[in-house]
């Protein structure tokens, strides 16, 4: 109890303005010069905490994997890598390092020096239909990149679009836009992209598209929130009004004057969303309307598991590897948004 | 009190009414004759027959009117019958269960009912419980227990922890199986002698007596409950911690312990009636939240709830059936998001001035 006590005496109000920042009381280095003392801070924090460096550890493995991937686990020459290679058609799955009978795939250069020996084995064993599960999970890091980085990307952009809108121009706009998003955000998430995307994959065709954009249009409303509540703390500042008396456009004030100074916390908040945004992706292919039967994705994979609901002990391996790699990316960019959330949250400041 | 009540009851017709039109335009996509599901049972294969579907039921009207008609249903000139129209429950025929969705719904609600009212309570006790916990020992051993819990219970995905604990407990175990019930409790369940008033299994169980089929479901039930509850504990861990840390550091609750209260008192009387206010918010999306995870956790299990109905429909593009339960659901969320808001304006007064 003695800790709470003594947080209950920290400076508070009025006090608080001769609270001495243990970081900006010190003299600068040339890092915090060329970044900005806000970000150098942030940085700062992120190396410190030995939970964001776990995490950090973690994604810089995933990214070693991922742009490695041809040497890891090489497909086979002219034909669509994210195909996963099949071993014939049985549908019992396959141990791990069994043998590759049919139709192997090249052999990675680093395995005759690592085991000896000259054949290719199902490292990680097969799913259902022999699709090789090790080949997946390597792909499928590709995979996981990809729809993390786009969906964040375009969901932000979105939120910033509608956001900036709605907050710069207020009154009716501001209404409509607003209600708008409340309806969008009536539909549980999952709910709403599982719909669209059924609507979407005859027309769209089959793949990672339909499935992504659906979750783009059912994504963008909590940081249209976030962007349209920093753009209005912002818009009545003085550089804004001086700009509007020099009668300089309206898009331009909101580009050049507004968003700079308005978006950085969202950014920061939203680049963390990767993860979630992977794990619900791999949500919709596990439900079968994400990617393809035989796409290298890490829900997909998880998806054979259904088949084999009763014998998983002894098919435990089409539940552990894509489940352990889905775990572990969304795992990383957690530990890492918990930090960000720790060391942006002002209320926090100057405590280590 | 009563004027912030009035107001957002007024609100509720407009939302809904945007829910409708959202749903709509989704419907849009599709063509005519995929739409003739909204009315028909069997969509004629034969294209005469097909334009007179398209004409008889307006799916080639201008937009307005298919909305009218789509709200309202259309009436048969000959016999005067009604088909169709979602304001009269009809929301057409699912081409999946081939009966009407309306009809799907009703079947399969109960069980999804059944599920989330085991799995509030449980979340909810243990999730403030074990933030409050968390809070009272800040900085403690079991805060960074909980802070690591919490993190790896947010990267955990409903599905993969659903695989595992059927992998364990079913597959090696053979403790809890996936499913509702077992083949004999289900064929006592459909005699005449077992009354349903309910249609919860668990409830209609003990008011028949029969405590063998009441064990039984609840067995079913176990692994589910787990599963949805682990990620909203992760949830309501971090909102109660954070919530109670805010309300110790008010100065109030220093002079309740400079008046020298014991510890106990000043959490239980000057703190948790405080810093439980944002926790009820919180519980409301937990119970949205939940409409959002049996989804997976149904498709998980087998478990034979609008959530695994509208997957099973969703895979096969059935997307008048998906659409329907979709508006189903969305309905359900409006009315709890009112009922949670008017809960919140009664426990704290200070929401209403605003």
């Amino acid at each position: 109890m003695e800790e709470t006590r003594q947080e209950a005496q920290e400076p508070q109000g009025i006090d608080a303005l001769e609270f001495k920042d243990p970081i900006l009381s010190r003299p600068q280095p040339w890092l915090a010069k060329k970044i900005g003392i806000e970000n150098y801070r942030i940085l700062r924090g992120l190396v410190k905490n030995p939970i964001s460096v776990a995490g950090l550890i973690i994604i810089l493995f995933f990214v070693f994997v991922a742009v490695f991937a041809p040497v890891l686990a090489p497909p086979y020459p002219n034909r669509d890598p994210y195909r996963i290679p099949r071993d014939g058609f049985r549908p019992e799955p396959q141990a791990p390092m069994s043998e590759w009978k049919r139709r192997q795939p090249p052999l990675p250069f680093w395995w005759k020096t690592v085991t000896g020996r000259d054949e290719w084995v199902h490292l990680m064993g097969t799913a259902s239909g022999q699709w090789d599960l090790y080949y997946g999970v390597v792909w499928g890091t590709r995979t996981a990149f990809r729809v993390g980085l786009i969906i964040t990307a375009s969901v932000v952009f979105l939120g910033i679009v509608i956001g900036s809108i709605s907050g710069f121009y207020g009154g009716i706009v501001d209404n409509v836009l607003q209600r708008i998003t409340d309806i969008f955000m009536t539909f549980p998430f999952l709910l709403a992209a599982l719909t669209l995307s059924a609507i979407l994959t005859p027309r769209i065709g089959k793949g990672i598209y339909p499935a992504m954009v659906a979750m783009i249009a059912f994504g963008w409303m909590s940081y249209t929130r976030l962007i349209r509540g920093d753009v209005m703390s912002v818009k009545n500042r003085d550089y804004v009004l001086a700009a509007r008396a020099l009668g300089v456009k309206d898009k331009r004030i909101i580009v050049r004057h507004i968003l700079p100074n308005a978006i950085y916390p969202t950014l920061v908040v939203a680049s963390m969303d990767v993860g979630s945004y992977v794990l619900s992706f791999a949500a919709l292919s596990f439900l079968g309307v994400g990617a393809e039967v035989g796409y290298a994705d890490w829900g997909q994979l998880l998806s054979f598991a259904r088949d084999w609901i009763s014998q998983l002990a002894t098919y435990w391996y089409i539940v552990f590897w894509p489940g352990i790699a889905l775990v572990f990316f969304v795992l990383g960019w957690n530990l890492v948004g918990d930090a960000i959330r720790d060391v942006m949250d002002p209320r926090l400041r100057g405590e280590s | 009190m009563g004027q912030y009540i009035i107001r957002r009851l007024l609100m509720l017709p407009l939302i809904l009414f945007g829910v409708t039109l959202l749903i709509f335009g989704m419907l849009q996509f599709l063509s005519p004759e995929e739409r003739a599901a909204l009315y028909i049972k069997d969509i004629p294969k034969n294209p005469q027959a097909l334009e007179g579907v398209i004409k008889r039921y307006g799916l080639d009207q201008p937009i307005y009117v298919q909305y009218w008609n789509w709200m309202v249903g259309v009436q048969d000139p000959n016999t005067g019958e009604r088909t169709g129209g979602v304001l009269r429950g009809d929301l057409g025929y699912s081409r999946t269960s081939s009966v009407p969705v309306a009809e799907l719904i009703r079947i399969r609600f109960p069980a999804t009912l059944e599920l989330a009212l085991w799995s509030v309570l449980p979340i909810v006790l243990v999730g403030v419980w074990l933030g409050v916990l968390a809070a009272m020992h800040h900085n403690g051993l079991f805060d960074q227990i909980a802070r690591v819990f919490s993190i790896i219970g947010w990267s955990f995905p409903t599905f993969v922890f659903g695989l595992l604990v059927l992998m364990i407990f079913y597959a090696k175990l053979g403790w809890f199986p996936p499913g509702r019930l077992s083949d004999w409790a289900a064929a006592v369940v459909r005699t005449p002698e077992f009354h349903n008033y309910t249609k919860l299994i668990t409830v209609d169980a003990l008011l028949n007596g029969r405590v063998d089929i009441f064990w039984d479901a609840l067995r079913h039930l176990i692994l589910p409950i787990i599963t949805l509850s682990y990620l909203s504990w992760a949830l309501l861990l971090r909102v109660t911690r954070s919530s109670m840390l805010e309300v110790l550091r008010q100065n109030y609750v220093t002079t309740a312990r400079a008046k020298g209260l014991k510890e106990s008192v000043v959490i239980r009387r000057h703190v948790l009636r405080n810093a439980l206010i944002p926790v009820a918010t919180i519980t409301g999306f937990v119970v949205i939240g939940l409409l959002n995870g049996v989804v997976i956790t149904e498709t998980v299990f087998n478990y034979p709830g609008i959530g695994s109905a509208v997957a099973k429909a969703a895979l096969q593009l059935d997307v008048v059936t998906v659409l329907g339960m979709t508006l189903f659901t969305g309905t359900i969320i409006v009315v709890m998001n009112l009922v949670v808001d008017v809960m919140y304006a009664v426990i704290d007064p200070r929401v209403r001035l605003h």
